[in-house]
């Protein structure tokens, strides 16, 4: 029982036996964490932008959208699984869907918030040396609006990678699965090779996107 | 039958409402599961976060205080570490931005210290603080839903138990629960946040009271 989890005194909190019998489980276990993660910052990233760009310039579609995916967003993954069952079964998508809709309200806030911060003057400079609305919005406002934009990508990579874990109780989860094992057979070492191998994998993702936007955007400051 | 029919089925069996896992019992678990954290994290944050945005120094401390924060084992434990961050980032951001111009008229007329921070600055850092307190309480909510992976309870019991058992009425009909009591709380503490917040400065914050985008971590 997980009670007795905890109180074992015999299982050590890693016991490097079976780490070393079990690599290439975790590395699989890594593989899918990954996959499932790029998929949903991706998609969510892909559908993002173009409804960011359009509830920005239309003032009558930013409530209703943002507020929809809001109220999305409050739901709990756990839930979103388990309605989702049913129709989709265990399967990837599954655990995706979920996993882009909260991704699209966290970039779409911040494509939102950095269209809305490029400064009025140089909207209207760039108007004045005769850019056409598209011209201006592709190579004036959105480089403006790439470190805000960025910054969304980082906060949607680390949330889903904690959320993947959670996709454990429909089969998937990456290191959910590990962490899942843990608790169902009181066995300490998934349970805390899992932990910390996300947690690293959640800094390691954030360290990348912030080097990577320091090369890439090398007019924005992450803070 | 199909899944909405059995979920009906679920939902008006009797045996559902009553007995020590019936839908009021998880309720109440899940509910005092989430508002002992959320006080708790109220009680340790908003202090914290008070103090270090009137004096609007000492920003290092607070960035160690949000790293620091991060709790493990009793669920309790673990759901205030998770509501403390939010709400020490909003009470602190919140004081830290009152108009310098208004604390010194405020000293000017003779406000000592104290009755600056209570009469000046708090009310007019009440939209952002209760901001805060409701992002934290709503992510309560949707992550005790966890509790039940680790044994606890609440209404996260009937979706694991659910998959568990393979009665997928019960896991649709828990995740329900679920979706509405997070969707309750984010509607009720919004309510209360428009009765504590004076019309005044209501009209005054509005293009600041933005949200910021929290990690989602359930």
């Amino acid at each position: 029982m997980p009670s007795r989890l905890f109180l074992d005194a015999v299982d050590p909190w890693i016991n490097w036996d079976w780490l070393a019998r079990h690599v290439p489980y975790v590395l699989g276990a890594l593989q899918q964490h990954v996959v499932l993660t790029a998929i949903a910052v991706v998609s969510g990233l892909i559908i993002a932008m173009p409804l960011g760009i359009a509830a920005q310039r239309n003032r009558a579609l930013r409530l209703p959208v943002l507020g929809a995916f809001g109220g999305f967003y409050t739901i709990p993954s756990l839930a979103v699984f388990a309605l989702l069952v049913p129709f989709t079964g265990l399967t990837e998508t599954t655990a995706e869907i979920p996993l882009i809709g909260y991704n699209v309200l966290i970039l779409l806030r911040n494509v939102v918030v950095g269209l809305d911060g490029v400064p009025r003057d140089v909207i209207d400079a760039a108007d004045g040396m005769g850019y056409r609305p598209r011209a201006r919005l592709l190579r004036v406002e959105l480089p403006l609006a790439l470190p805000a934009i960025f910054a969304g990508v980082r906060v949607a990579t680390v949330s889903t990678i904690g959320l993947v874990t959670i996709t454990a109780v429909i089969g998937l989860g990456g290191f959910g699965q590990l962490i899942n094992q843990g608790l169902i057979e009181s066995f300490h070492t998934p349970l805390v090779v899992a932990t910390v191998l996300s947690i690293a994998l959640a800094l390691v993702a954030d360290l990348g996107l912030a080097t990577g936007q320091r090369i890439a955007l090398p007019w924005s400051r992450p803070a | 039958m199909s899944v909405l029919q059995s979920v009906w089925v679920w939902f008006t069996d009797p045996a559902h409402w009553q007995g020590p896992d019936g839908v009021p019992t998880r309720l109440v678990e899940h509910l005092q599961l989430s508002a002992e954290s959320v006080l708790i994290g109220v009680a340790i944050a908003l202090p914290v976060g008070i103090v270090l945005g009137h004096y609007g120094r000492f920003g290092n401390l607070f960035l160690a205080f949000r790293v620091c924060v991060s709790g493990n084992l009793p669920i309790v434990l673990a759901l205030t570490a998770l509501a403390i961050p939010p709400m020490v980032t909003n009470s602190y951001v919140a004081l830290r931005e009152v108009d310098p111009d208004v604390k010194e008229a405020a000293r000017g007329m003779g406000y000592r210290e104290l009755a600056q921070v209570w009469r000046v600055e708090l009310p007019l850092a009440v939209p952002l603080i209760m901001a805060g307190i409701r992002t934290s309480a709503v992510q309560v909510v949707a992550t005790a839903t966890l509790a039940a992976l680790i044994a606890g309870g609440g209404f996260g019991r009937f979706i694991i138990d659910g998959f568990a058992q393979q009665n997928y009425a019960m896991t649709i009909a828990g995740a329900i629960l679920v979706a509405l009591l997070a969707l309750a709380t984010e509607l009720s503490l919004s309510a209360l946040e428009r009765l504590l917040v004076p019309r005044c400065i209501r009209l005054l914050m509005a293009p600041a009271m933005r949200r910021a985008t929290t990690l989602k971590v359930a």
